[in-house]
């Protein structure tokens, strides 16, 4: 009861309050891709018996069921794995009564929005360690990527920290549709991390739309697209940056400072944020990094 | 089917024989007169709103500057804000806004139905269908100034034009306005069930930006996009241009406008084809904006009448003054954050609508 009392003050840290009195998991079903590479790298992979249907890493997904995601969860079909947990998101709020009602205990996890930051992933990471019967390891993951993350500040610090755009999304081929991230979230954060000013950090929601115009006004020194999937051709390659000339105004269009960067890692908030963090400072300030100094491990 | 509520008031002049030459010099002058004025009256009003447009932002710029020609133009934010972003986004507006809104005046007419858009026959679906394809599964086919998603979303309206004009024209007959009607709708539905399908499979953030896609955006970042739409648009223009006599008695009933010597088929088909090809061309530049073409038509009926030959010269312009001016305040009044302009133009169209339904019924 206190120990409930706790937890409802300290609002997350509710898990960590109860697990320490409840059975440890050892069959769980996540619809979080982010939180399945955290039960892996924790050592609880074995222990997942179902995944959502956007989960590619880490290779061991593969050979897991796929039970849906964040619209379409397969109620059915997860209450056939006979989970004793369900990681889901917070938003599914249906979802949490109707498992609750079968008496299987859920994780809900807050993504988007303030909350959503760098430390929300590494405090997600021990809740999930200890609810899965490896605290230990949780904390010594999160230390470690806590660790990594600090390196990479500590290399860049005392540099010139560019104004940078980081964009999440653009139309192929064009100057249209482009997502940026804004003044909130893990990626906002690791921008920080890796050495840069967010132009848009006075905007305080996850991802701004930018027009050409504010994108003129902002004039970013450096700009950083991120894509989830693999690296095009080099042809491809070229012409998807070369649609970033038309603002040839922009500091980091004259310069030649628009990256193209390629790989799931970039994007997920999850235990390979760190990596990201490292990609990132390396386009930033390349002369930080000897070679071999801080590996890119995606 | 019941003739359309606003198309009470009696035609202006005397309803002639479209072929009648003879008719033309003695109703001439009056029809005359009024076209020019009122070609001067909204030509002014939408030259006036593309003219002072460009002026106003998110940010201030100095004219002075934007034409200083002694700073290259790579260095010179003032130009580049003004013929980067802000004079594509309001001639792509002006040319799609007149586009939308004279496909909704000969789309009313053709379905003699006041409800009716330049979406209702499937054009905008196909076109939804084509752009959801390319954004989900990463094509980047493009073709000169037509970049994927442009590309893909005219591919998607011609298709779906062509299917719905397959279907309701049988040779040496006119086209039956309920057959297009329920062809329109019912491919409406089945693409919008295609997209949903997309939709779902699709990762998150393919779903969230093909959402973004429906709600509209003007800002096209070059004059390329609105060149290459042009030929089409100029095209349906054409066709736009020797329309209206015939709308007119069309707008009374197919028997009526036949005894008088309309031929209903080939003015049907005309119809038809001239409005698809211009809501392709507006819906593949610019994404499908809504109520432009439902309401700049009633809006104009309203202060000029029902004469398509005043109508619709005075839709297109009044149609670009319009959607200028909406997308003048979408990306003004949250700035840097930006309102879509099919938002905007749902906003300040819905109500005014809701109001003229009211209002005439």
């Amino acid at each position: 009861m206190f120990l409930t009392f706790l937890g409802v003050l300290c609002g997350q840290n509710v898990f960590v309050a109860l697990v320490a009195q409840e059975r440890v998991a050892t069959r769980i079903v996540s619809l979080v891709p982010a939180l399945t590479e955290m039960l892996f790298v924790v050592g609880a992979g074995s222990q997942v018996v179902g995944v959502s249907s956007y989960d590619d890493f880490p290779p061991e997904v593969q050979s897991r069921p796929r039970v849906g995601a964040l619209l379409d969860p397969d109620v059915e079909r997860i209450l056939s794995l006979k989970p004793d947990l369900v990681l889901a998101y917070g938003s599914q709020t249906d979802l949490v009564g109707q498992f609750a009602r079968a008496g299987i205990r859920v994780y809900s996890y807050r993504h988007g929005g303030v909350g959503n930051g760098v430390g929300n992933v590494l405090q997600t990471i021990r809740e999930l360690g200890a609810l899965s019967g490896r605290k230990a390891e949780g904390d010594r993951v999160t230390a470690q990527l806590q660790a990594r993350l600090d390196a990479v500040r500590a290399r860049v610090r005392g540099r010139p920290r560019p104004r940078t755009m980081l964009v999440l999304g653009r139309d192929a081929m064009a100057l249209r549709g482009i997502y940026a991230s804004a003044g909130v979230g893990f990626l906002h954060e690791l921008l920080d991390v890796a050495g840069a000013e967010d132009v848009f950090a006075d905007v305080k929601r996850e991802s701004i739309q930018p027009s050409n115009e504010t994108m003129i006004v902002r004039a970013p020194q450096v700009i950083i697209e991120l894509h989830a999937g693999d690296e095009p051709a080099r042809d491809v390659l070229q012409k998807e940056r070369a649609v970033w000339s038309l603002l040839s105004s922009v500091p980091a269009v004259r310069n030649g400072r628009v990256h193209l960067l390629y790989g799931g890692y970039l994007m997920s908030p999850g235990p390979r944020l760190a990596s990201a963090a490292e990609t990132l400072a390396r386009v930033l300030h390349p002369d930080a990094f000897a070679e071999g100094d801080v590996k890119i491990r995606p | 089917m019941k003739a359309w509520t606003l198309r009470r008031e009696p035609f202006p002049g005397p309803p002639k024989p479209a072929n009648d030459a003879s008719a033309v010099p003695a109703e001439a002058p009056s029809i005359r007169t009024r076209l020019a004025v009122t070609i001067a009256v909204y030509g002014a009003l939408a030259v006036a709103t593309c003219v002072l447009a460009p002026l106003v932002g998110s940010t201030q710029i100095s004219l002075a500057r934007v034409f200083d020609r002694s700073t290259p133009f790579a260095d010179n934010v003032d130009a580049q804000i003004f013929f980067v972003a802000r004079m594509p986004r309001v001639l792509s507006g002006a040319v799609v806004g007149a586009t939308l809104a004279s496909a909704g005046v000969v789309m009313q007419a053709l379905l003699r139905n006041p409800l009716a858009t330049p979406f209702t026959l499937g054009v905008s679906a196909g076109a939804a269908l084509g752009a959801i394809l390319v954004i989900t599964f990463s094509t980047a086919v493009s073709l000169g100034a037509l970049s994927p998603v442009p590309l893909a979303s005219l591919g998607g309206a011609l298709l779906a034009s062509a299917i719905v004009y397959g279907l309701a024209t049988r040779p040496g007959r006119t086209m039956s306005t309920m057959v297009l009607l329920l062809a329109g709708v019912t491919l409406n539905s089945f693409f919008s069930a295609l997209i949903l399908f997309v939709q779902y499979m699709a990762d998150f953030t393919q779903t969230y930006r093909t959402v973004r896609w429906l709600m509209g955006d003007l800002d096209v970042g070059s004059f390329g996009p609105i060149v290459a739409s042009l030929p089409l648009v100029l095209v349906a223009f054409a066709m736009f241009a020797v329309l209206p006599r015939s709308l007119n008695l069309l707008s009374v009933g197919t028997d009526a406008a036949s005894t008088r010597g309309v031929d209903v088929g080939r003015t049907q088909r005309l119809a038809f084809l001239s409005s698809s090809l211009a809501t392709s061309a507006a819906v593949s530049l610019a994404g499908p904006i809504g109520f432009v073409g439902i309401v700049v038509p009633h809006l104009v009926r309203l202060m000029v009448g029902v004469d398509h030959r005043i109508v619709l010269p005075a839709s297109a312009l009044f149609g670009a003054a319009f959607l200028v001016g909406c997308d003048l305040v979408a990306r003004t009044v949250l700035a840097p954050v930006e309102v879509p302009v099919g938002v905007v133009t749902a906003m300040l169209g819905g109500p005014f609508f809701l109001w003229l339904l009211v209002r005439r019924s």
